[in-house]
């Protein structure tokens, strides 16, 4: 048996009680949702807290309110099953419920949580092994280690950003609720990913995730398209999330792009946005000579590196054929 | 913390069950070493196979990535409650009758997953059985058999007939 090792556990109730805790503790602790990200990383040694705290059973973060004209919240601990199942989710934030739906598998989705999703650590062919593979290596950066196996001479980790909905939460402009006993912070999805495998996150060790605010659906529509290997279990090694906005009214009968925004994961430590996709798109009608131009400039932009699977030139290559599908979606569902 | 055991109550396929066990262990270990049911498979331990399947409170987890100490108050049901009594569940049934399991190492949490899907759906197509069981890995039967013993077992209990593609029972011919 691959075992966890030795750890206390906790099960606080209250966001004050979760947050005391790990302010107690200090940086040995962790909180844990559906464990499905953290556990495999304890077997494997990557993650090693000597205190887990539960944020399963804190009732305030197990709740999805609102809907699509004021917005939505989601509690952090809310299953992706759930999410995938919501019917205003589905009605009012179809994207949100699709990228979810891509996610591992049922049963992983069942325990999985939007929360551990959002943080999921960054991922890298040569740190996602065990622990005597890693030794056998003499580990690396991220773990452990010295040296970036990926990119020698690099100071920094390039493990990958991999969930699936961290790109599209960039995308629409969701805002993520952190406390700590410090008190309470928002900060914009687009602000909380570092370009750093190792430091990948704004949000500090001692601060909760509570909740998810999504914006109201005022005429926005967003996509989102997956690039992995098997239809199932595995993590994106390409994402692509679209977001597009009109100019009320028509122009010669068609419609103006207002705002857009292409946002890639699954290629860097953090999500990337491409400006110049946008700057293609805004202020032109939605048509596919400015589509294609958005999808030369993600294919541009987007530098994968050797450390996921599938080579890397034709991750580059598919970023312009993903972001093409994920634009040309939105332009069919009129 | 350290040797220090853990003590909880639950439901365990019908039955009151209370146990003692390290509490760092997961619920796979609980079951396998702790309360001797080794019907819940082992495989990859990382959540990336589906053989350590089981239903809690009737959705399916992964056994592996769960601790036994969450388990605690839970309904709890493994392999070895599917059967009421000698009387097989008709999944079980099916998936002998067509062949679903070869090995059989993964037929627990196969067959977990499709009682689960077939509560929710009576009446599945193909598409949604192949979504709802994606997350088991057969390496020897291959899909198909397992899909058709799916179907059929819904079928039967629907209480309607059904009859397999010629090729499935015999082979092509
Ligand atoms: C085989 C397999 C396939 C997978 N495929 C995919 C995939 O295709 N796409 C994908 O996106 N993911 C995938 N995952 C990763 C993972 O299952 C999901 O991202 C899942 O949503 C993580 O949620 P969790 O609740 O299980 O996270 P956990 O493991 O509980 O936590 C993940 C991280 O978040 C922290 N955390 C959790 N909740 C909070 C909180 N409220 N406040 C502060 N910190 C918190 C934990 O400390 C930990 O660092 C896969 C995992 C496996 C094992
Ligand atoms: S990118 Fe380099 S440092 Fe980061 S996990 Fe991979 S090998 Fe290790
Ligand atoms: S043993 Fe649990 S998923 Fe493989
Ligand atoms: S029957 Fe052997 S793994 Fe499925």
């Amino acid at each position: 048996m691959m075992r966890l090792p030795k750890f206390e556990y906790r099960v606080p109730r209250t966001i004050a009680e979760a947050v005391k805790i790990v302010g107690d503790v200090g940086p040995t602790a962790q909180f844990v949702a559906g464990g499905t990200d953290l556990y495999p990383n304890m077997k494997r040694r990557q993650q090693t807290p000597r205190t887990v705290i539960s944020v399963m059973r804190v009732p305030e973060l197990n709740q999805i309110t609102g809907d699509g004209k004021s917005g939505v919240r989601i509690g952090a601990s809310v299953t992706l099953t759930d999410i995938v199942e919501h019917p205003l989710i589905n009605r009012d934030y179809p994207v949100i419920a699709y990228a979810a739906r891509t996610i591992s598998t049922p049963i992983l989705r069942n325990m999985g949580t939007i929360g551990g999703n959002l943080l999921l650590d960054t991922r890298c062919n040569y740190y996602d092994q065990n622990y005597e593979w890693r030794k056998g290596i003499n580990f690396c950066l991220k773990k452990d280690g010295d040296v970036c196996w990926v990119a020698p001479g690099s100071s920094k980790c390039w493990a990958v950003q991999s969930s699936d909905l961290v790109p599209v939460m960039v995308a629409i402009g969701a805002k993520f609720r952190l406390a700590s006993t410090l008190g309470e912070r928002m900060i914009d999805a687009a602000g909380f990913y570092n370009d750093d495998g190792i430091d990948y996150l704004k949000k500090r060790p001692d601060e909760l995730l509570v909740d998810i605010h999504l914006p109201p659906t005022n005429g926005w529509r967003a996509s989102y398209q997956k690039l992995r290997r098997r239809g199932a279990f595995d993590f994106p090694v390409l994402g692509v999330a679209a977001y597009i906005k009109f100019e009320n009214g028509r122009a010669n009968g068609e419609r103006t792009v207002r705002d857009a925004k292409i946002v890639l994961g699954g290629i860097a430590p953090s999500p990337i946005q491409i400006a110049e996709a946008s700057a293609a798109l805004i202020g032109h009608a939605f048509d596919d000579e400015y589509i294609q131009a958005a999808a030369e400039a993600a294919y541009v932009k987007a530098r994968p590196l050797d450390n996921t699977d599938f080579v890397m030139n034709w991750r580059k290559q598919m970023a312009r054929q993903y972001t093409l599908r994920a634009l040309r979606a939105l332009a069919v569902s009129d | 913390m350290g040797k220090q055991k853990a003590h909880i109550q639950f439901v365990l396929n019908g039955e009151t069950a209370e146990v003692a066990f390290a509490p760092h262990k997961t619920l796979l270990e609980v079951l396998r070493e702790d309360l001797g049911l080794m019907g819940t498979k082992h495989g990859c331990e990382l959540g990336e196979c589906g053989t350590c399947t089981v239903l809690v409170n009737g959705r399916s987890i992964l056994s592996c990535l769960m601790l036994g100490l969450d388990a605690e108050g839970q309904d709890v049901k493994s392999i070895e409650g599917m059967a009421n009594g000698s009387q097989l569940h008709p999944l079980q049934e099916t998936f002998a009758d067509t062949g679903a399991a070869q090995c059989g190492y993964c037929s627990p949490g196969f067959l977990l997953v499709a009682e689960e899907l077939l509560k929710k759906n009576p009446n599945p197509n193909r598409e949604t059985i192949k979504e709802a069981l994606s997350g088991n890995l057969c390496r020897c039967t291959g899909y198909i058999k397992i899909y058709e013993a799916v179907e059929l077992a819904a079928a039967r209990m629907r209480g309607e007939e059904m009859e397999l593609p010629r090729a499935s029972v015999y082979g092509l011919e």
